[in-house]
């Protein structure tokens, strides 16, 4: 079993969720995060007085995913979230080692 | 002259205007122009000044400012505590208007303009130095700079004329707001981040609505006067923002809603002298002229001084006040109240009076305001310590937050 984590551009969200959903991803976990990476931040100007905004907002797409489904998870969420433009973020795979579904006690693949 | 119940009608609706310039649309303002983790303390700075002026209005301000003349300087103590007065009787100054309502209406005048001073302090000043500060500068400067203008002291004798406060109001609280940001020192962030700029727009739109009784009401009747001064208003404020804005879009590529609303204000604070001696048309230039000088002031000036007026109090009251003070002595037209300006056919004598009440007014803020200053420093000390400017004034001084995390 694999994590894919994305970091995405936020208003690409819905197109990323929609792909994943479409390839069969039937939960995913969303979150609002700050940073940046080669885009470095920006600048808004207040009355002509610049304040630079070091951490743009993202939004972290986690999901666990078997092994085998991991490159197409990649491709669906590569596509989907890509602008062409600096900033469209990354996508970051590990491995996970147990998943648990609480409600049910089930173990590993049966649980994701 | 007797109580004319038309003109009371009138003044009574614009004292509800002007005090709902303060309470709330000057807080949310200055609010929305805060950081978030200060915008309650900005708000309060507002309301607090609000509520101790006007305490000090009725214990002896009024009397200051509009006592019988002592030497062209300051009115005696005949109404201390409001002595003797009964709700019927006329005002002196205006004997069409019961003096309780003249009393009232004045009150909210100097009210918001000792509220105005606060966005220059904004993020970093002790509360308790800012109370003392209300107080000091009401008693100070408010008061003898309404006497000597309003109360019949001696500026109004050498003939300067403001008719709605650009100089009791605007000048006074702008220059101080500028002295008191640099004896005060900048924000360890000195940078503008406003916590909600929807707000600043509707405290824009309740402070030009306020406006009409600010400027309208100050003819103390329901006149022609009146009306037009009301008109002219609304027209410099809609050309003050609109030019601002286009300003702004051909300097830094972008038309932004504050730019917008701060035009707004620069019109509407640049008109206020004026506003009862021009036509519309006379409007019009004003509020052109009051956007690009403020613009001026606001983008260039500060930054090349580098002086922390965080909310631009100098930059958009001070200058405007002082704009329209001297621009009503080239456009007052004789039909609308029987001043000539220059472009007339008035001669220079009304330039002369308006550069004579500028300097005189601008001169004595600086000085009373420098010695506030040192005095509230000496006892209290100005500023919180550096964590609680970086934690947020909201949180240390009252333990508030604006907004609260659901979970």
């Amino acid at each position: 079993m694999k994590k894919v984590e994305a970091i995405i551009k936020p208003f690409k969200l819905d197109d990323v969720k929609d792909a994943l959903t479409s390839f069969g991803i039937t939960g995913m976990t969303v979150s609002e995060v700050k940073g940046y990476g080669r885009q470095q931040g920006h600048t808004e100007l207040y009355r002509g007085a610049e304040y630079i905004v070091d951490f743009l907002p993202k939004v972290k797409v986690e999901v666990v995913v078997k092994a085998e489904d991991v490159d197409g998870v990649i491709k669906a969420i590569s596509e989907a979230a890509r602008t062409g433009k600096i900033g469209d973020g990354k996508i970051f795979v590990s491995d996970v080692e147990k998943v648990i579904r609480i409600r049910t006690g089930e173990k590993n693949e049966e649980a994701i | 002259m007797k109580i004319v119940a038309a003109d009371n009608v009138w003044i009574l609706t614009s004292t509800a205007l002007v005090l709902l310039m303060s309470v709330p649309a000057l807080a949310i303002f200055y609010g929305g122009l805060t950081k978030t983790k200060s915008i309650l303390n900005t708000m309060m700075m507002v309301i607090v000044a609000f509520c101790i002026t006007s305490f000090l209005w009725l214990l002896f301000g009024y009397s200051l400012a509009f006592g019988s003349d002592l030497g062209g300087v300051i009115g005696s103590l005949e109404y201390l505590f409001l002595n003797g007065i009964n709700p019927s009787d006329p005002a002196p100054a205006a004997e069409n208007l019961y003096h309780y309502l003249f009393i009232f209406f004045q009150m909210t005048f100097a009210a918001i303009t000792v509220a105005l001073m606060a966005g220059a302090f904004v993020e970093r000043m002790k509360f308790g130095a800012w109370m003392a500060i209300s107080a000091l500068w009401a008693i100070l400067v408010y008061f003898p700079v309404a006497h000597w203008i309003w109360g019949g002291g001696f500026l109004s004798d050498w003939g300067v004329l403001d008719f709605a406060g650009g100089l009791v109001v605007h000048e006074t609280s702008g220059v101080s707001a500028l002295v008191g940001a640099i004896l005060l020192g900048a924000r360890k962030e000195n940078v503008m981040q406003p916590s909600n700029l929807p707000l600043v727009g509707i405290g824009t739109g309740l402070l030009w609505f306020g406006w009409f009784g600010f400027n309208g009401g100050s003819a103390l009747a329901m006149n022609a006067q009146a009306v037009s001064a009301a008109f002219v208003t609304t027209v410099a404020a809609f050309v003050g923002g609109f030019v601002w804005m286009v300003l702004e879009w051909i300097k830094f590529k972008k038309p932004t809603s504050l730019g917008l609303f701060t035009g707004v204000i620069a019109g509407l604070a640049t008109i206020t002298p004026a506003s009862g001696f021009v036509d519309i048309f006379g409007a019009v230039l004003i509020g052109t002229i009051a956007a690009l000088v403020c613009f001026w002031a606001v983008v260039s000036l500060k930054q090349r001084f580098g002086y922390d007026d965080s909310l631009d109090v100098f930059g958009v009251h001070g200058v405007g006040g002082m704009t329209g003070a001297l621009l009503l002595a080239l456009f007052a037209k004789p039909e609308v109240a029987d001043v000539k300006g220059l472009f007339f056919g008035g001669g220079l004598g009304q330039l002369g009076s308006q550069l004579a009440g500028i300097l005189v007014v601008g001169l004595y803020s600086l000085l009373m305001t420098v010695l506030i200053f040192k005095v509230v420093d000496r006892f209290m000390g100005l500023r919180v310590d550096r964590d609680a400017e970086i934690e947020g004034l909201d949180e240390a001084i009252h333990g508030e937050r604006a907004y609260l995390k659901e979970y």
